[in-house]
């Protein structure tokens, strides 16, 4: 059996495309690795045929010997037909995820946020134990450093609490199983997000999973107007936890 | 009896068909067909079985084509054994469905998507299991995953499209896999057919043959969730609906250890990649129930066990012993219709609670002593305590791995023992935190949705289910605090569930009865290893099979 190399080559550089557009977070840009790997797979099939002959068609003057081998080309049409059809559902699949989170990507996994959450919940309070302990052994007990102790112990907890509370909220969509199954408007959804949520942005969809946690939210980290920036780093910073850049938003990136 | 063959997979197709036809108009009569064609089904795989174990193989070529141009579906014992474990959970299933009274909603969808739906899964697994080349096996795969694309993201709701996201991304790169799997067979062998492909793959140098097998079975390990390629699954399944879930644990796995029990015994014996497989099996059995350990909520803890007894079955497959492949058949046999019970408990429990949440529940033993027991005897019988069937499988395996005596046998020997010991622990933890204890204070009625907005009773058609759920409303309404606003704000993954304190009927009828299922292969287990001891010596002499296809 002999291969063509121009059809390995072509199928190569596809499956390639395809799949590293498949290991993206944007269900459009997955769309396309599929369709794009799909057809380099195809080619391949097809690839499986050998030198090409005579068409396959069976009448009185046809060389049997030299037609062409029908059947990879009856698999290939069975898998163009399929990845239509998978095609067709990824891209309603995308177009729906756009509508209820106002975006295509990909979130990670709630459970294994809250996980990741709780593992950085725990590191954050033994960094914070450990600070506050190695400034009561420098400077002595200091009711004002353990207040500002106690404070940043709440607000890490608070934000872990926050954190689930959006999580739950992020789960809901509109209730309305007419609209969740047909799909309304956007303009639908962003009735139904003013009636639950506070997030001003307009976003399509009534909880977007990917607006900014409330612990990215900028008034919240600058709420802290009296964090004693100036003071050394010795001392339990309170700011510390609501670093922007912590552990609630990591999850969704 | 032969032409019976391909009924399994039509049967559901053509009836599909008529229910798109038919509309949503008349609900009483659409539930009536989809129970009648999965009853007729159940029928079917009976019949087929038994001709299977008399006449042997059955074999059909569609349209009069010889194997390497036609299709060929075969139902050999292990055929017909699959077909009818799983048309008969489908069938409880469907009941169960149609209890929870998710079909009561398609009057409001401009078509009922469900049941269609779940006509075409069953229609798919059925083909492949019929399946007597990999082409018909890979389309088998896709009409079965393409309807559990729209089973798993049903409502469209956010979390549903994240988990389904995962879901189709891993199953269409698996699909590829196969494609190009099936190419490379094609080319080196100059057919797809499984009869012709088990003597001319002989004849394919060892190291070609070492590589389509190690396609292969990568595709159906992704299917199968065997540990490396299996962190989809608690992802995606316990998002979905719990009938939903309860068939996609039962069947979907399963189907892809059937194709790995096909595939190696038929077209790779004597294979290569067996101690790959036995560590794939271990790391799937202990990571797996490491897994459930750490889990709280009920779905996911079930998720996990799922994935861990998967390494059973592959622990038979990788010993390729006439023991090991029985105790394995045995083992499909008993996990398709324990892991789907347990889910549909999971279902019950929610269904109840509005939860699975194990550290929000509490006091089931003493509020609901149906449920408990409904959950107790599955949950035992996943363990393998002695009398019930998941005893005999586990033990068909340890024979097994004793027998064979290597160094990595007895590592899955002591590996599965310890693995059936976690997972009594597992069960008994659950059992402990949500049935035993005493229902932590203050939790019960949080988040609770006594009615979802859409459900009221006036919309229902009128038939027993509605009347079920307006007598379970009106028992719980006094029992439960509901906060103020929470029948929008409290959905549960995206959907307001309703919940009742009195079951309706058929849920609870087609639990009992997968449950009575269970406890069967129990009472019959002396013909069901015989049946399997048979079944697992048919598939190593592969003579019956390939002169069944080909006629000599």
């Amino acid at each position: 059996m002999t291969v063509s190399l121009a059809l390995l080559v072509a199928a190569a550089v596809l499956s390639a495309v395809g799949a590293s557009l498949l290991l993206t977070r944007s269900l459009t840009r997955i769309l396309l690795g599929a369709v794009v790997l799909g057809n380099g797979v195809n080619l391949l099939v097809l690839a499986s045929t050998g030198s090409a002959g005579d068409a396959p068609l069976l009448y009185a003057k046809v060389i049997r010997n030299r037609v062409t081998d029908p059947l990879p080309q009856a698999i290939a049409l069975t898998a163009i037909v399929i990845t239509l059809a998978t095609t067709a559902f990824l891209l309603a699949m995308a177009y729906r995820s756009h509508q209820v989170t106002g975006t295509d990507e990909i979130s990670d996994d709630t459970e294994d946020r809250l996980v990741a959450l709780r593992a950085e919940f725990l590191d954050r309070r033994g960094e914070l134990r450990d600070r506050y302990r190695e400034a009561r052994a420098e400077h002595g007990t200091d009711p004002e450093l353990s207040a500002r102790y106690r404070a940043a112990r709440r607000r890490l907890r608070r934000r872990v609490r926050e954190e689930r509370a959006y999580q739950a909220r992020a789960n809901d969509v509109s209730g309305s199983l007419w609209n969740d199954v047909l799909g309304a408007d956007p303009q639908d959804y962003r009735e139904g997000l003013e009636l639950g949520s506070t997030d001003a942005a307009g976003r399509p969809g009534p909880a977007p999973a990917r607006v900014a946690g409330p612990s990215n939210d900028p008034e919240e980290s600058g709420r802290e107007p009296d964090s004693h920036p100036g003071e050394d780093s010795c001392h339990p910073s309170p700011d510390q936890p609501d670093d922007p850049e912590g552990a609630g938003t990591e999850g969704t990136r | 009896m032969n032409a019976l063959v391909p009924l399994p997979v039509l049967l559901p197709l053509c009836v599909t068909g008529l229910k798109l036809a038919i509309g949503p108009r008349i609900q009483r009569f659409q539930r009536f067909i989809t129970l009648a064609v999965l009853g007729a089904v159940l029928v079917l795989s009976v019949l087929l079985m038994v001709a299977a174990d008399r006449h042997g193989p059955l074999s059909v070529h569609l349209g009069d084509f010889a194997p390497p141009i036609g299709i060929t579906l075969v139902a050999d014992r292990l055929a017909g054994l699959m077909l009818t474990v799983s048309s008969a959970v489908t069938l409880l299933v469907n009941l169960y469905s149609l209890g929870q009274g998710m079909a009561d909603r398609d009057d409001q969808t401009p078509v009922g998507v469900f049941h269609p739906a779940y006509l075409i899964l069953v229609a798919g697994v059925s083909c492949t299991f019929l399946a007597g080349d990999l082409v018909n096996l890979y389309v088998g795969f896709e009409i079965m995953l393409v309807a559990s694309f729209v089973l798993l993201t049903i409502g469209g709701t956010v979390t549903r499209i994240r988990a389904g996201s995962t879901y189709v991304i891993i199953s269409l790169f698996s699909s590829v896999l196969f494609l190009v799997a099936i190419a490379m067979t094609y080319s080196v062998a100059g057919t797809v057919n499984f009869a012709q492909l088990a003597g001319r793959l002989q004849e394919v140098p060892l190291g070609v043959r070492t590589l389509l097998e190690a396609m292969l079975l990568t595709v159906f390990a992704i299917k199968a969730a065997v540990f490396p390629l299996a962190a989809w699954l608690p992802d995606s399944y316990p998002t979905a609906p719990a009938p939903v879930t309860a068939v996609f644990a039962g069947l979907l796995t399963k189907v892809g250890v059937y194709s790995m029990l096909r595939t190696q015994t038929l077209l790779f014996p004597g294979h290569r990649l067996g101690d790959v497989l036995m560590l794939a099996a271990l790391a799937s059995m202990v990571v797996g129930i490491l897994g459930a350990v750490a889990q709280t909520d009920l779905k996911r803890v079930l998720s996990f066990t799922l994935i861990s007894h998967i390494g059973y079955m592959v622990f038979g497959i990788a010993l390729a012993g006439r023991g090991s492949i029985g105790g394995a058949i045995v083992y499909v046999a008993h996990h398709i219709t324990v892991q789907t019970t347990l889910f549909l408990v999971a279902g019950l429990i929610e269904r109840r609670d509005g939860t699975t949440e194990l550290t929000r529940l509490g006091g089931l033993a003493k509020t609901a002593p149906v449920l408990s027991a409904l959950f107790f005897v599955p949950a035992m019988n996943l363990a393998g305590i002695p009398p019930l069937s998941g005893f005999i499988g586990k033990l068909g395996l340890m024979r097994a791995g004793v027998d064979n005596g290597g160094g990595w046998a007895w590592a899955l020997v002591a590996g599965s023992a310890a693995t059936s010991l976690l997972t009594l622990y597992v069960m008994a933890k659950v059992w402990n935190l949500a049935f035993w204890r005493d229902a932590p204070p203050g939790t019960e009625g949080e988040g609770v949705v006594l009615e979802s907005a859409g459900d009221e009773p006036g919309d229902e058609p009128g038939d027993e289910s509605g009347d079920d759920e307006d007598g379970g409303a009106t028992g719980s309404g006094s029992g439960l605090p509901v906060p103020a606003g929470a029948v929008v704000s409290a959905g549960f993954l995206g959907q307001s569930i309703t919940t009742t304190k009195r079951l309706p009927w058929p849920m609870l009828a087609a639990t009992g009865a997968a449950v009575a299922l269970g406890l069967l292969y129990t009472v019959l287990s002396g013909p069901l290893t015989s049946f399997t001891d048979a079944a697992a010596a048919e598939l190593l002499a592969r003579t019956p099979y390939i002169e069944a296809v080909l006629g000599r």
